[in-house]
């Protein structure tokens, strides 16, 4: 039986969550690379889009939802063959025509976050073989894991809307491919700072907004649960800005757009795996807490480590994805909160949390690192220095993004 | 004739108009340029990383005068362009060998 009120709200997330990438991601990151390589970086969220749109049809849904092992989903929903016009998600109400859609918005950004780790020197070929190598080999178990009824899903493990699926997937193969690939020309030292900050808060701010269709939608309903998803993302996101600025005028004097909005998604990220099932006092805690962090961990990738994920997808994204899960375990039983899954207790939710974070984070980096060797191997991983140089909107899309 | 070229502080471009039109002079070519003197440049903040901003912005005016008026044409540019700070920019001075009204064809100190 279709429920209208929850298919309204899960049809209206999932137009939110598409914004998020398209054009928020997209903008985003085009502010925050040189002028030259704009287009290039927009192009990369687009195709994206629309190659995981046809995946996730054509196999990708089926093997992440369909029943099969504990590790990968079954292939009964092959190009959606058995999804009917008034198929029902059993316990939502929901056509599944509109969960196919919203899961499919998740697997349009999650491979999307990742262009943050190669701006403005990969290969466009390589971008595409990668992304829809990646949904297949990443994406897909581990949201079969986790949300499929694979094993982390028996284990009792907390991610409402993906701290583990989206962000520490996301994070963690940026790492790897941005390690790989090597580090733009001039990193560390004469690297050119973002073209346009205003850009950069723009699609923050699109981020924002969509974000309340991606973790209130993920109560696959319009109730309760949805309004304290949507509460508890706002807040998070609100404190985490706010720690970002107070930092930065500690340090350095003045607060800055670029850091206050990098503190807004960093809270966002934080909140995600948690957000429906802690209360306002939690995400207020975890606010503070990914804003912090995340400002730790950008200094420490680039800066110690060395590794130009250049526009800090695991500092933000993965590191703050995975302070929300592990926090979760002792944050759902505040007010407001759900409490946790499994009988024995926080401490134990802890170690699911830890396992799930670990398991991935490792799968991510092998996973990774074969796909980006036989890419490098076949299509070729990296532009020419000289390509670099001229800036990749020219060289790869024959388009300047600024005309007379 | 001469041919002033002029590199001043982006602020000083309104005084600098007022100056010139206060001493007769109706014309001139400004543009937005990059560049870099004793000023240097300075750092800005991304995300905890300081980048070196290595050219600061300033505006290039040019004016074509009579060799009568370029003094007073030099004098009125440095005294409205200073602020007194590093960075208030130079003053550089050209002969200017011809000139064209393109409109007109005349030519020489007519055509300024």
């Amino acid at each position: 039986m279709i429920d209208s009120g929850n298919t309204a709200w899960i049809l209206t997330s999932t137009a939110l969550v598409l914004l998020m990438t398209l054009p928020g991601l997209a903008l985003f990151y085009a502010g925050l690379v040189q002028a030259k390589n704009m287009l290039s970086v927009l192009m990369h969220c687009i195709t994206i889009a629309a190659l995981a749109s046809v995946f996730w049809v054509v196999c990708g849904y089926s093997l992440a939802f369909e029943a099969g092992n504990a590790l990968i989903g079954g292939l009964s929903e092959v190009m959606l063959a058995g999804v009917a016009r008034d198929s029902v998600v059993e316990g939502t109400g929901l056509p599944e025509t509109v969960f196919v859609m919203f899961q499919m918005t998740f697997a349009i950004i999650t491979p999307a976050l990742i262009v943050g780790a190669f701006v403005e020197r990969i290969r466009f070929a390589a971008v595409m073989a990668f992304s829809v190598a990646w949904l297949l080999l990443v994406y897909v178990p581990v949201t079969h894991w986790v949300w499929g009824g694979g094993w982390l899903a028996e284990w009792g493990v907390m991610d409402y809307a993906g701290g583990i699926v989206v962000h520490v997937t996301a994070g963690v193969s940026a790492l790897v491919i941005a390690a790989m690939l090597g580090a733009r020309d001039g990193f560390p030292r004469s690297i050119r700072p973002p073209h346009a900050p205003w850009m950069v808060m723009v699609g923050a701010c699109l981020l924002w907004v969509g974000w309340f269709g991606f973790n209130a939608g993920s109560a696959l309903g319009a109730g309760g649960d949805a309004g304290m998803a949507m509460l508890v993302t706002h807040l998070s996101a609100a404190v985490a800005s706010l720690v970002w600025l107070v930092i930065e005028t500690v340090k350095f004097g003045k607060p800055s757009v670029v850091g206050f909005v990098t503190g807004t998604i960093a809270g966002l990220a934080t909140i995600t795996p948690a957000s429906g099932f802690v209360g306002p006092m939690g995400g207020l805690i975890l606010g503070a807490a990914g804003g912090f962090v995340c400002y730790v961990a950008v200094d420490l990738v680039k800066h110690r480590f060395k590794i130009d994920d250049s526009l800090d997808v695991l500092a933000v994204h993965g590191v703050g994805g995975a302070t929300g899960t592990l926090l979760v375990a002792f944050l759902a039983a505040l007010p407001g909160g759900t409490g946790v899954n499994v009988e024995d207790g926080a401490v134990s939710q802890f170690l699911v949390q830890l396992a799930g974070v670990a398991a991935t984070a490792a799968w991510s980096a092998v996973a990774t690192f074969v796909m980006v060797k036989v890419i490098a191997l076949t299509i070729g991983l990296r532009v020419s220095k000289e390509e670099e140089i001229e800036g990749l909107d020219f060289t790869a899309h024959g388009e300047t993004a600024y005309n007379p | 004739m001469k041919y002033i070229t002029a590199i001043i502080q982006p602020h000083r471009l309104d005084q600098v108009r007022e100056a010139l039109g206060a001493i007769g002079v109706h014309g001139m070519t400004a543009s937005d340029v990059y560049g870099y003197g004793r000023q240097k440049g300075h750092t800005e903040v991304y995300r905890g990383a300081e980048y070196e901003i290595n050219y600061v912005p300033k505006i290039k005016v040019e004016i074509a005068v009579g060799d009568d008026q370029a003094e007073a044409v030099i004098e009125a540019v440095t005294e409205a362009a200073r602020s007194g700070k590093i960075g208030d920019g130079k003053i550089f001075v050209w002969d200017l060998d011809d000139a064209r009204r393109i409109r007109t064809g005349e030519t020489g100190g007519n055509a300024l």
